[in-house]
């Protein structure tokens, strides 16, 4: 293991700049920010709490664009896989398993375990280790230099 | 107007604006942290713990003290809580991570970096939709 690309601060700002957010729609309207689920929500066109959810979405896309007039430290964008097969499989892989497993980063990650729910622990744990296997493999096969 | 439009939309910027920050939004920086036999990037565990000390005060203390959500006092926190460890929870999770470390996006992120017109995000967030949908067929 070797250590690469730390950037705590950032990192902490933005985690609880995203904590906010997350304790505010709670504190304000009483929901998760579970974006997996809002977002098929919104895309199933499920009647009951379709507008707030699409309205969530929205500013979803629209705070980056927001945060682009000022001064920050960007964090910069690179894919390190570009190959079309990976990223189809990978967004179909995503789609489908957040929706069996009923949460992604926000919502198990986030929301489920700021309120202690083991089903969201495991779910994570799950994930994360589900990742690092993957990571690895791909690096053993040649298909993403990391 | 100010609960099914400000809140959700003021609550889903400052969410994305938290992505940027945190450096969610850039796939390396996401597909480094899951590379813990490489080059790792723990940044992602500081994202993670950053929002969840703010937000479990919020849910197990905060919240508690309250008869219900500010301006949602009708419908009331959201409560309805599946406890089970099943079968659909760890399959879900797995495939999740899988996809999540081929292309290092989950669906925040995929979403809050739509704004920077590349093709290949565009590519990852429609197929992350169909996969979504696939879920009610089968």
């Amino acid at each position: 293991m070797n250590i690469v690309n730390f950037t705590p601060i950032e990192s902490l700002t933005g985690g609880l700049v995203i904590g906010f957010a997350v304790s505010m729609l709670y504190l304000l309207r009483g929901n998760y920010s579970g974006i997996s689920g809002i977002y098929f929500n919104v895309i199933s066109a499920n009647g009951r709490g379709f507008i707030w959810r699409s309205f969530f979405i929205i500013g979803l896309i629209v705070g980056p664009v927001i945060l682009s007039f000022f001064q920050y430290k960007n964090l910069g964008f690179e894919m390190p896989v570009t190959n079309p097969l990976f990223i189809i499989l990978g967004g179909l892989f995503v789609g489908y398993g957040t929706q069996l497993g009923s949460g992604c980063t926000s919502g198990h990650g986030v929301c489920g375990i700021g309120r202690l729910s083991i089903r969201s622990i495991v779910g994570t744990f799950v994930f994360i280790l589900s990742g690092i296997i993957t990571v690895t493999f791909m690096r053993f096969m040649g298909w993403a230099t990391l | 107007m100010i609960r099914n439009f400000l809140i959700p939309s003021i609550c889903g910027i400052i969410f994305s604006i938290g992505l940027v920050l945190a450096g969610m939004t850039n796939p390396s920086k996401v597909m480094g942290f899951l590379n813990i036999f490489g080059n790792w990037d723990p940044s992602l565990i500081f994202v993670i713990g950053g929002a969840i000390i703010i937000s479990m005060p919020t849910f197990l203390f905060i919240t508690k003290r309250m008869e219900g959500p500010m301006f949602n006092k009708k419908e009331g926190f959201d409560l309805h809580f599946n406890k089970e460890i099943d079968r659909s929870l760890v399959i879900g999770s797995t495939i999740f991570g899988v996809g999540w470390a081929m292309v290092g996006f989950c669906p925040g992120p995929a979403i809050a970096a739509l704004t920077l017109i590349d093709g290949n995000v565009f590519m990852f967030f429609i197929a992350m939709s169909i996969g979504m949908l696939l879920r009610k067929v089968y």
